[in-house]
């Protein structure tokens, strides 16, 4: 391979400039990173009300309050979107990212991964919402 | 060649360093059978239409890796890629992403080559071995562990779907962390310790941001997404055993 100067190789370097418009499979993986931010932003959200709780009775009813707002419930329906979409996509990577299991000597298929993590995570979220709903007022 | 019944635009993305500054699209008219592949619509070109037309390709059955190109916009070998699954609309024919071009479809493979020698691509052995100790033998389990990595052609197709490597060439990048894996996996190697600080690195298996689309465009299902993300959890295991083993390879 000819790397001296003066070689006639001229190899051409293209931009790399909205490379992630290129192909369909780079902006699912784009709103999948963009997702990570409101799953922050509900975290925020969650932090602020304990905060509001520290501060007492009527400073926690503030923040019930705001929660009612029509904004706010705009807002959580984006972000609750967003949180359903990040936990697919992160589940749908998941079994790139572990080391092989093998049950009984034979490897367990990443499909199998992808829809136990899925089905965990539907299941904590129920059991989540039947305790929510349980200790009503 | 059989009589052709139909016709199929081909647009190819021409770089002639002698006489181009940058890259252009050109347009061929290309006669074809439903049995043609991609490799073959390109074959007629250079054969009947210009023979001015670079491209690499050797073995027409998806085993030498050499044909790997962009075809309308998706990393895939060309000679198992047909032309009847585009027409009747026209295909666009790029070189491979993320490469330097060194001419036409033909891109530049110096770096990735390179880093293929640098991960020492062969079992090193663990201990010398006599005749008289035979072979070294191995479980069903411990093949598992790295066989499907060994699949690897060397294609690039991963490289062309690897944004990380594209934004920046320093990162080893999939194909070669599979291969590095592969050897690293393996019950007879003994050189785990030195290609862990080729992992641990920046450059390593951190500049990975899990896409995955490399593991989807892989012809062999080699899976490398799978090879650089098992390797994260190795080189944190790497960075925190050394507190516990003072001899560990990280530094």
């Amino acid at each position: 391979m000819n790397r001296q100067a003066g070689s006639a190789r001229r190899p051409y370097v293209r931009p790399m400039t909205g490379w992630w418009r290129r192909d369909p499979f780079f902006v699912r993986y784009m709103v999948r990173e963009v997702t990570a931010v409101i799953v922050a932003l509900y975290a925020i959200v969650l932090m602020v009300g304990a905060i509001r709780l520290s501060q007492g009775e009527a400073a926690w009813n503030g923040w019930l309050e705001a929660l009612r707002s029509p904004l706010s419930i705009v807002v959580h329906l984006v972000l609750l979107a967003g949180m359903i979409y990040h936990t697919v996509s992160w589940f749908e990577i998941m079994p790139k990212t572990m080391p092989m299991m093998f049950v009984g000597g034979k490897r367990i298929a990443a499909t199998t991964i992808t829809r136990v993590g899925l089905a965990v995570a539907a299941l904590a979220a129920l059991a989540l919402f039947a305790l929510a709903w349980g200790l009503r007022p | 060649m059989p009589e052709a019944a139909k016709t199929i635009e081909i647009e190819v993305l021409r770089y002639r360093p002698q006489q181009d500054s940058a890259p252009v699209l050109q347009s061929y008219l290309v006669p074809f059978t439903d049995d043609m592949s991609v490799l073959q619509g390109l074959q007629h070109i250079k054969d009947y239409v210009d023979g001015t037309l670079s491209f690499r390709w050797s073995c027409r059955m998806a085993i030498c890796g050499s044909c790997g190109m962009m075809i309308d916009g998706k990393p895939k070998l060309a000679c198992q890629t047909f032309l009847r699954d585009y027409f009747p609309h026209k295909l666009r024919v790029l070189a491979l992403a993320h490469c330097p071009i060194e001419g036409d479809l033909v891109v530049a493979v110096d770096d990735i080559v390179a880093k293929l020698e640098s991960i020492k691509p062969y079992i090193v052995a663990k201990e010398p071995r006599t005749l008289q100790q035979g072979e070294y033998l191995q479980t069903p389990a411990q093949l598992e562990q790295f066989e499907q990595f060994s699949s690897c052609i060397n294609c690039m197709l991963c490289y062309a779907a690897c944004p990380q490597y594209g934004l920046d060439s320093k990162f080893i990048g999939p194909g070669v962390l599979a291969l590095l894996h592969r050897y690293n996996a393996d019950s007879r190697d003994g050189a785990r310790a030195e290609r862990m600080q080729i992992v641990n690195a920046e450059e390593g298996v951190w500049s990975c941001t899990a896409v995955g689309y490399c593991s989807e465009v892989c012809p062999k299902h080699v899976d490398p997404a799978n090879a650089v993300n098992q390797n994260k959890v190795n080189s944190a295991k790497d960075y925190f055993l050394r507190f516990v083993a003072p001899k560990g390879a990280a530094k």
